[in-house]
């Protein structure tokens, strides 16, 4: 058992981990922020998805205790209000959602994309978007609406 | 970016009226879209509840057995473990989902008795503190068993000699005392005998895994009325209902599903897999449970599409009709019926795919085998039977020569035909869609088939 220091969204939090304690599961359980999904549990599918200090983890396989002092950024904390980001906008408008449970790991990757590539190119998007599994929308409005995303931040 | 959804008006104007089309070819925003990019839709297992106790399932190392023993008591030692359910715990151990419009017998156990029909089959349910404790009791649950003769094959199950594995005395469903779904019209064996050419091929296919990025799973919450709460990613909210309500033998009234945000769900969420056990594991706890099975499970025990193996045989004539056509299906069920026996009939009902043939002769069968049960997906029945079908028409109109889509406009069935369920065909687009498709993608049609719709009379 560890008391675990994270900034979540902004925000400063502690918990007590288990060595056993995934991220995931921390943020979750522990933390009331289900926006991450559990879809596997073995790093396969993508769907819990979180920034760790702005890189993409799939949170299933950090062990909490393991990232004491860290920023984590969740699909919670990305709009300003009502105000949606750029990626969750051109998710809405482009039907990229179907059953939604690959939907805040997709957005997550794809913002750590635009972060470290605010321009990227169709083949780089389905590159970055390669760990992440969805089941019903068949990717196409998905890579769309992130280049759409990418294009509304230009503006 | 709005999507362009347009609309072909030019088609079916006299049927048109004004006011139709409101929806169909607009933009509308999903009503669920901004709580999913927001991560504020609920699915059930973002629910949290104080005290949550966990199931997983002890399941069959084997395809086909006999139980000799099943021993819980290590399981019981494991810190943490609360309970084991066993079949003596189920109050209505046998079921069939689709009893509840009719199909009969009950077939499956919600835990196994004296045998397993698959390997991953569940034996013992452990209910625990944490899902940790709970993997682990399963783990040790000792089962001990004699193997019996499988069958992974659906014509060997029906072949002479093979071994019988249904309680039911065959290894396939019986339609109202049927061996198989059956289609008869005409008379195939002289339609054969009339053709200029006679083809039959055979086509298979695997089982398919849905594979939801959510897997299966539930929370049950007692209430302080006696009744239980299933919160359920289910895509079948009162099939659960119904069907969880027979298995615990109580009134349907003491039990509320909430359900409706599904992870994905493509048919393989329609079965009753998780709900009664975690129901009786609430019963007997009286605390909240969950019951959500690994990706593991939703790999090797969820349902998948069945596999089918399809033989059709057609006689035809040089200019291309199709004048008979026998079908012989066979879809693996898997161990259990769940909702197979209905696929078949959906199967048969398809049968002889869109097109006008006199003479047509079809057995489809719901065949037992020792592989994990399959049901639901997406058209099931009539996905694969299409596939054949289609897959047909296109080496039919290589072999003879003819262009494929004037060889299908040739036999698509028109408004007026009589259909090999003795149903008059109507409002048959067939003809309409196949010429739009081929414009579309720039395929030339003579004068002759262009012309053709489908309310022009067939000549006798
Ligand atoms: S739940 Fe983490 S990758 Fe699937
Ligand atoms: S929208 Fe269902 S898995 Fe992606």
């Amino acid at each position: 058992m560890k008391i675990v220091n994270l900034k979540v969204n902004g925000v400063g939090k502690a918990f007590i981990a288990k060595p056993e304690t995934t991220l995931l599961l921390a943020l979750r359980e522990q933390l009331g922020l289900t926006g991450a999904k559990r879809g596997c549990a073995q790093g396969a599918c993508g769907s819990c998805t979180v920034l760790l200090d702005g890189e993409p983890v799939v949170s299933c396989l950090v062990p909490a205790v393991t990232v004491d002092g860290s920023d984590v950024a969740t699909v919670e904390g990305l709009a300003d209000g009502d105000k949606l980001s750029h990626v969750q906008q051109a998710f809405l408008d482009g039907f990229a959602t179907q059953c939604g449970f690959c939907t805040p790991g997709m957005i997550m990757s794809a913002e750590a994309l635009l972060d470290r590539n605010p321009n990227p190119t169709r083949d780089e998007v389905a590159e970055a978007i390669s760990g992440n599994v969805c089941r019903c929308t068949g990717y196409e409005p998905i890579i769309s609406a992130v280049l759409d995303a990418a294009e509304r931040a230009r503006l | 970016m709005p999507r362009v959804n347009p609309i072909d008006t030019d088609y079916f104007k006299d049927e048109r009226k004004s006011a139709d089309f409101t929806v169909i070819g607009k933009t509308v925003q999903r009503s669920d879209a901004l709580g999913h990019v927001t991560g504020r839709t609920e699915f059930f297992e973002d629910r949290s509840f104080p005290d949550l106790a966990h199931v997983k399932i002890h399941r069959s190392a084997h395809h086909h057995a006999r139980i000799d023993s099943v021993d819980c008591s290590e399981a019981l030692r494991v810190p943490g473990v609360l309970r084991v359910i066993t079949h003596a715990d189920v109050p209505s151990n046998w079921y069939v989902v689709l009893r509840l419009i009719g199909i009969e017998p009950n077939d499956e156990p919600v835990l196994a008795e004296d045998r397993v029909l698959y390997k991953g089959e569940p034996i013992v349910a452990v209910v625990a503190d944490s899902e940790a404790a709970a993997l682990e009791g399963a783990r040790r649950v000792k089962v001990t068993y004699t193997e019996l003769p499988a069958v992974l094959d659906v014509e060997e199950a029906l072949a002479e000699g093979a071994p019988v594995i249904k309680q039911a005395g065959t290894n396939y469903f019986v339609y109202e005392g049927h061996h198989a779904r059956r289609l008869r019209f005409g008379d195939v064996e002289q339609g054969f005998a009339q053709a200029d050419h006679v083809f039959e091929w055979r086509y298979s296919s695997a089982p398919i895994e849905h594979a939801p990025t959510e897997t299966t799973g539930c929370i049950v919450v007692p209430q302080s009325s006696g009744r239980l709460l299933i919160h359920s990613n289910t895509q079948a909210a009162f099939f659960t209902l119904d069907n969880t309500a027979l298995i615990l033998d109580r009134p349907f009234t003491d039990l509320q599903v909430k359900g409706g945000t599904v992870g994905g769900g493509f048919g393989g969420k329609v079965d009753v897999m998780v709900e009664p056990l975690a129901c009786i594991a609430a019963m007997l706890t009286n605390r909240p449970v969950k019951f959500v099975y690994t990706r593991e499970e939703e790999m090797q025990v969820s349902s998948p599409r069945a596999a089918e193996r399809i033989y059709i045989k057609d006689g035809v004539m040089n200019d291309g009709r199709i004048v008979a056509r026998k079908v012989m299906l066979y879809v693996d069920a898997g161990a259990y019926s769940r909702h197979s026996p209905y696929g078949t009939t959906k199967a048969c009902a398809h049968l002889p795919g869109p097109y006008t043939i006199p003479n047509v002769y079809a057995d489809c069968h719901c065949v037992y085998t020792n592989r994990t049960p399959s049901s639901a997906m997406r058209g099931f029945g009539v996905t694969i039977a299409d596939f054949a079908l289609e897959s047909q028409m296109d080496r039919l109109a290589r072999a003879l020569d003819i262009d494929p889509l004037q060889f299908r406009l040739i036999n698509a069935y028109r408004d007026g035909d009589m259909k090999a369920h003795r149903k008059v065909a109507e409002g048959t687009a067939l003809i309409e869609v196949i010429q739009r498709a081929a414009a579309l993608v720039g395929h030339e049609l003579p004068d002759e088939f262009r012309v053709l719709s489908s309310s022009t009379p067939r000549e006798a």
